[in-house]
């Protein structure tokens, strides 16, 4: 049995504590009125002495392509004026810790279900490495239900109109005797409506939920059973599962990401997220196997189960990289301006998060995990993760800012404040998990085979 | 110059693989090993050294790469920069995502056939290569381990190799020039 040391405790709850902190500053000191942004631009402006004239020309520029592709999105007169302008950036302004929240606390959601998926695929798979890694993977998804709680909360806020991160919530975009009426929106109101949606994003939580809830409740079953009933179930289980995530976690894309962009789509969105969410998931766990195996916790896991998860590491960065690519590259040759606008406000505004996390998610890993003696050595596979981790960290930044804060957006104390608040959370759930558990599924009709698992 | 061999003949992997094991303990010397199909773990046993050829397979990759690259920004970019369609081709890096797919397929292509040439050459293997297989039972079910006899006791040595479990002993003097 693994117990959870109280120093990892404190050190959780230190970093909870200190990104609420910054939660609670990014809250406080967005801007509630014009005259507020004025201030800051102008404070802005006096620090930055001449260039301030430069930079708001080039701003006013970028606003007006952005606002000419998203047509009515923004009203044909809103960039006419200097009011307009600054209400615009009062907007993103309100929506920047909004947005900084559900990124952190998607970004760790999509690495508990993630690692829901990988687990089902093992047991599915009747895979003969990993069932030694098992307790490591379901304490990783107890995340699951407190992620799922959490945005779910954020999308109802959303719904009430709490925040404005998602646009087309805006009840008058679907009003055609409203000014801000915008028809695109208004035709696609019948899946992206209020109640609809929260439907849709309840049916999708309470599926992963009830999998994650019966598959764990299986497992320890099994580790008393006399037969191999319990792994039987589960084995159907996850199958079946699997065919219900790939439907929902490709519609769940679509609502809780790709609708930011509410003119914007694409039909491979669904994948390229999975691929991210797979790669998180992978490296986490293999950061923490490698965690617990250092405090002598996992006695039969050796070095070729961290190669195995390395290499999936490794798999999936390139697997994300070809989607992200296809995405990319689909579009910018064919230059639809309808579709080529979601990459030309992220390669304009968001130049060095865009390409940087490419850097991150591809070249980094490709090179450093290509050699087959690298993926056994434990030091490197942490550094490798914590730089796959940050750039899909970066990747969920550049999938939902551009759409909500444009231009206003900078990693600073709202998004570090979010990241680390949700660390700790993710820390604390998923290490007082292990500790309920013992952490070798022991009744599991594969188990042998991986204790002796060798590559 | 004139040398000896002993073949010892196994039928049974396993046994094959304790019999190498046992040889090299004893320090005789294992020129080399015939088996109808890869024995897994038997390079580890003979204490061979570990193949570079997956080194050369991603120099051999960076090659294509290079050629890809160099290919393309001369034809499409410093040659004759023509506008196809609209797309920019006043410098390598505007019109890259264009070029990727050929960048990956050359990369793939040197890697994988230099990778295979490299092994050809360095196996000796071509089509019209005279086999040099000292049994025709070992491409079949047999597995044989010839070992250097040239300064051992052939008596002392036959008697080691019975004990490891050899169905088959045989001694053969060569007196060809290799």
């Amino acid at each position: 049995m693994y117990t959870l040391p109280s120093k990892l405790k404190l050190f959780a709850i230190i970093f909870m504590v200190i990104g609420a902190l910054g939660m609670g500053i990014g809250f406080i000191t967005a801007p509630s009125t014009t005259e507020e942004v004025k201030e800051m631009m102008a404070a802005h402006g006096d620090g930055h002495g001449g260039g301030h004239e430069t930079t708001h020309e080039s701003e006013n520029a970028s606003h007006d392509v952005a606002a000419g592709a998203h047509e009515g999105t923004h009203g044909e007169t809103a960039h006419d004026n200097e009011d307009a302008h600054y209400e615009h950036t009062l907007h993103q302004m309100q929506n920047r810790p909004w947005s900084a929240l559900y990124i952190a606390s998607f970004f760790f959601f999509m690495i508990a279900l993630g690692t829901l998926a990988f687990y089902a695929i093992q047991y599915a798979a009747q895979a003969g490495w990993s069932p030694v890694l098992f307790r490591v993977m379901e304490g990783i998804t107890a995340y699951l239900p407190v992620a799922s709680v959490i945005i779910f909360v954020l999308l109802l806020l959303s719904v009430f109109h709490v925040n404005h991160i998602f646009h087309w919530m805006d009840t008058d975009l679907v009003n055609p005797d409203s000014p801000k009426y915008d028809s695109i929106i208004a035709g696609k109101s019948g899946y992206l409506n209020g109640p609809f949606f929260l439907i849709r994003a309840a049916i999708f939580l309470i599926g992963w939920n009830l999998y994650r809830y019966f598959s764990r409740r299986n497992s320890l079953a099994d580790d008393t059973a006399e037969d191999s009933r319990y792994f039987k179930k589960n084995f159907k289980m996850s199958a079946g599962f699997l065919v219900f995530f790939i439907v929902t976690e490709s519609m769940m894309s679509w609502d809780w990401i790709m609708s930011f962009d509410p003119h914007w789509f694409s039909t491979l969105f669904g994948w390229y997220v999975f691929a991210g969410m797979m790669v998180c998931a992978i490296t986490v766990i293999a950061m923490v196997t490698i965690v617990l195996k250092s405090q002598g916790y996992l006695e039969y896991v050796n070095d070729s189960h961290i190669h195995d998860l390395a290499k999936f590491m490794f798999g999936f960065s390139i697997f994300w990289t070809y989607l992200w690519f296809s995405q990319f590259m689909l579009i910018w040759y064919s230059n639809i301006p309808e579709e080529v606008t979601y990459f030309v406000t992220r390669i304009e505004d968001y130049k060095l998060p865009f390409f940087g996390m490419l850097a991150m998610n591809f070249i980094f890993p490709v090179l450093l995990l290509m050699n087959s003696d690298y993926k056994r050595v434990n030091w490197f596979v942490v550094m490798t993760g914590i730089v796959i981790l940050l750039g899909h960290y970066i990747d969920v930044f550049n999938m939902v800012m551009p759409a909500t804060v444009g231009t206003s957006w900078f990693i600073g104390i709202p998004e570090i404040g979010s990241l680390l608040f949700f660390f700790g959370l993710f820390v604390l759930v998923v290490f007082t998990a292990l500790t309920k558990a013992p952490l070798l599924a022991k009744h599991n009709p594969f188990v042998k085979e991986s204790k002796h698992f060798h590559y | 110059m004139a040398s000896r061999m002993i073949h010892a003949i196994y039928n049974d992997d396993d046994i094959l693989m304790q019999a190498v094991k046992q040889t090299r303990e004893a320090r005789y010397h294992i020129e080399e090993v015939y088996t109808p199909f890869p024995v897994h773990g038997l390079d580890k046993v003979m204490g061979l050294a570990p193949t570079r050829i997956a080194i050369t397979s991603f120099m051999y990759g960076l090659v294509g790469l290079s050629v890809a690259i160099v290919m393309m920004n001369f034809i499409m970019i410093k040659d004759w920069p023509q506008d196809i369609g609209g797309k920019p081709s006043f410098s390598y890096i505007e019109n890259m995502p264009a070029f990727v797919p050929i960048m990956f397929e050359l990369t793939v292509f040197f890697a994988a056939h230099l990778m295979v040439i490299t092994f050809y050459m360095r196996s000796k293997l071509w089509p019209f290569k005279k086999a040099e297989n000292p049994d025709v039972r070992t491409t079949d079910d047999h597995f044989l381990m010839a070992v250097d006899a040239g300064h051992e006791d052939v008596e002392k040595l036959s008697k080691f190799l019975y004990d490891t479990g050899a169905l088959e002993i045989s001694l053969i003097e060569n007196d060809e020039d290799h």
